[in-house]
């Protein structure tokens, strides 16, 4: 099994995530993570949706996805030709004496901290699936009360943009 | 132009303006205001069905008959949930239907009122693709784009659920709309490159076959077909849902592959070394265990959705198009092809082939006590009706043997429900096809157990005069299930007795009943006399309650999840692959 990213550019409608999370039930393949939002055109969503598949099955993903009629294009995101994001906001139990340890580590892993408490601090960060792994397990020995996750939004190195030609499709179209 | 009118006229307007002549329906709360506009259309024929599963399949008929899309509507809630087995049916065998149901006021829409159900949410999985309309000014734009999309690339069943407030408030309606569908965009057009490979493949290979589906017949291309497989002299097998693509009396026609196929035409595919397949699926009943299916051969495969491109098999040559343009594209490469003077020599194959079809024709067995063989009514229908007639069957093993037995030379005369195997589609299928041809003999080749499920629709036939003709093959049991048992469970027949010695229903009295000429037949010598006696009968449907042997069985077989290559003839009789008797 190897991780995929997708971008996937929707039609901004209702009911078109339900659309796209129930082919992927249906047809057996595993999500590990979607992220959706708007995009920098008020007619389109993009959807980051990273699987766990085969190659094979994989083509069946892109295949089955192509076919949803709200579905516009779809772009397989190599991870070194992208950047690659996640968010996480984690509550972490703090005293006195280990509060500078905490900000310490935030420091080191470049999050920030976004919320004080006596017995608490909330933090936030971004990066990659690998740093976020890697800040929750130095901070576990201090007691994680909360974590929160999104998932991983994606987009292409350099100069080109995915939106472009199929904006331009959505224009003919309009 | 542009009209004030309300959402519902609009709604009928749309329909008429797409080119719908006929809706099969029934009425109800949430649809309500769209019956009233169409009380007064001219153009627009309502039927009114009797239940919602036959105005689906209705629709289904008409639109395998005409090539046009069929038309169904309901209402709200149970109205809608009716109609989700044809939808399922239509979409497994991609046929263009729209559906259009009535949804709840949309204020009311979320709040479990009365009659509410997500049928978008529900058909989710089994529709081409689906629209909730809650605003009258998206009705038209709504409806051609449901019919764009029910009928081109791979057809398909699509939904258009209507709130009761869109369909009550004011619109101004303007033809034609613009569609907005930025995500849908079929290919038609084959990549010339695959095409000429594929060409290439077909003329160094010594044991090709043209592996045809019901996607020839979809694209109208049974023309090209026929051409393509005289030019380069390939054998021809036609699956279930392409009887009828190509001629059943031509010499190259090894018959219907898959679980009941012929053993010439499970042969081929087996021992081919090319498979060329059109507009079909490597479904399961075709391919039997996947793993040992045509185990030899490369594949060059063309489909106008690429996602079924590789999904069962490995495609070596894999073309998206509509299959008429790559038929036509081939036929072209193969000219060039032979113009060069490289022309494929397949006469070690058609030994083979002829030889498989010599020594194991279809047959079936008599009884000695007899009592009718469910076969010999097939043959004596393919005799007397002919191939110019309709056939639709329902599911079961009156559907194989109908598949079998009757010939067909026509594409689109043989009507069933292949990938769902839904019971209960033959007569209001046979409805709908007679009302979309009533130039057209239709007979309803249907199994006792599969005519208790939808012959309401008798009633239908005999009010609007649709004089279809039904021929009950009866044994009394759910057959195919009871060959099963007979096979796989000791002949243990739980719950598949339908208790014939009782005759509840009486056939003939029911057909009586809803107003058609109900026949019985329980003797060979008598069935020509009865189908011709039917045949002379126009003005009302008749039903002919043939009485079958229950012993009877279909044959071949290949054993589910096994390999191809077992195939059985008859009961423990295997063939022998390498020839000779």
């Amino acid at each position: 099994m190897s991780r995929h990213t997708l971008s996937v550019l929707v039609e901004n409608k209702p009911g078109v995530l339900a659309r796209v999370a129930a082919l992927f039930s249906r047809r057996g393949f595993n999500i590990d993570s979607l992220a959706v939002g708007p995009t920098e055109h008020d007619d389109i969503s993009r959807m980051t949706i990273v699987v766990n598949v085969e190659d094979l099955p994989l083509e069946q993903v892109t295949k089955q996805l192509n076919k949803l009629v709200n579905v516009i294009k779809i772009v397989e995101l190599d991870n070194s030709q992208s950047v690659q994001r996640e968010l996480m906001l984690i509550k972490v139990r703090t005293d006195s004496e280990s509060r500078s340890h905490v900000l310490e580590l935030v420091n080191l892993f470049r999050a920030r901290c976004v919320d004080v408490a006596p017995d608490a601090v909330t933090i936030e960060v971004t990066g990659t699936t690998d740093k976020l792994e890697a800040f929750v397990r130095v901070l576990e020995p201090y007691g994680i009360k909360e974590l929160v996750q999104s998932g991983m939004v994606a987009i292409g190195r350099g100069a080109r943009s995915i939106t472009d030609r199929s904006l331009r499709a959505l224009d003919r179209s309009a | 132009m542009t009209e004030k009118m309300t959402g519902a006229q609009a709604l009928v307007r749309a329909l008429e303006q797409v080119g719908v002549d006929t809706v099969f329906g029934i009425p109800g709360g949430a649809i309500l205001p769209a019956y009233d506009p169409l009380y007064d259309s001219t153009k627009v024929r309502h039927v009114l069905v009797r239940h919602e599963q036959g105005a689906g399949h209705a629709a289904e008929g008409y639109a395998q008959a005409t090539g046009r899309v069929g038309v169904c509507m309901a209402t709200s809630g149970p109205g809608a949930t009716n109609l989700v087995t044809p939808i399922a049916d239509a979409y497994m065998d991609s046929v263009p239907i729209v559906a259009i149901t009535g949804q709840v006021a949309s204020p009311l829409i979320g709040t479990d009122a009365f009659q509410e159900a997500d049928i978008s949410g529900i058909t989710m999985p089994i529709t081409k693709h689906n629209f909730l309309v809650t605003s009258a000014d998206d009705i038209p734009r709504t409806i051609a784009e449901a019919f764009h999309v029910a009928s081109t690339g791979r057809p398909g069943p699509v939904l258009v659920d209507i709130s009761k407030d869109a369909l009550q408030s004011t619109t101004t309606f303007s033809w034609p709309p613009v569609m907005q569908l930025p995500g849908y965009r079929p290919v038609t057009r084959p990549h010339s490159k695959q095409i000429r490979e594929a060409a290439r493949l077909m003329t160094e290979a010594k044991r090709p076959v043209f592996y045809v589906g019901g996607g020839v017949h979809k694209a109208h291309a049974s023309t090209e077909l026929l051409e393509l497989a005289e030019l380069t002299g390939i054998p021809v097998v036609t699956t279930l849902m392409a009887r009828g693509t190509f001629p059943d009396s031509h010499p190259q026609h090894m018959g219907m592959p898959g679980m009941h196929g012929s053993v010439s035409a499970v042969g081929a595919l087996q021992r081919a070394d090319l498979l060329i397949a059109l507009g079909t699926r490597f479904d399961d009943r075709v391919t039997g265990q996947l793993s040992s299916f045509a185990p030899h051969a490369k594949v060059i495969h063309a489909d106008i959705d690429p996602a079924e491109i590789s999904k069962n098999r490995h495609a070596d040559v894999p073309i998206v198009g509509d299959c008429r343009e790559v038929i036509g594209d081939l036929i072209t490469a193969v000219r060039a092809e032979q113009a060069d003077g490289r022309k494929g020599d397949y006469s070690e194959w058609w030994r083979l082939l002829n030889g498989y079809k010599e020594t194991y024709p279809l047959g079936y067995e008599e009884f000695a006590d007899g009592s009718l063989a469910p076969q010999y009514v097939m043959e004596r229908l393919s005799a007397l009706v002919g191939a110019d007639a309709i056939y639709a069957a329902g599911v079961g093993q009156h559907q194989m043997w109908a598949a079998q037995f009757i010939k067909y030379e026509n594409p689109g005369t043989f009507l069933n429900s292949g990938g769902a195997g839904t019971m209960g589609y033959a007569v209001p299928a046979a409805m709908g096809a007679k009302m979309g041809r009533p130039d057209k003999v239709v007979w309803a080749v249907d199994g006792d157990g599969c005519f208790q499920m939808t012959n309401q629709e008798l009633a239908t036939c005999a009010i609007e005069g649709v004089p279809i003709k039904v021929a009950v093959i009866n044994n009394g049991n759910l057959g195919m299930v009871r060959q099963w048992q007979t096979l796989f469970y000791d002949e243990r027949y739980s719950n598949t007795d339908l208790q014939r010695v009782k005759r509840i229903p009486d056939f003939v009295k029911l057909a009586e009943a809803y107003g058609c000429v109900g026949l019985r037949c329980e003797r060979p010598e008598d069935v020509d006399e009865t189908i011709r006696k039917a045949m002379e009968i126009n003005d009302v449907p008749v039903v002919v309650d043939f009485v079958v042997h229950q012993d009877a069985m279909v044959w071949p077989m290949v054993a589910a999840g096994t390999s191809n290559d077992d195939i059985n003839y008859a009961r423990d009789m295997a063939p022998n692959w390498e020839g000779g008797e």
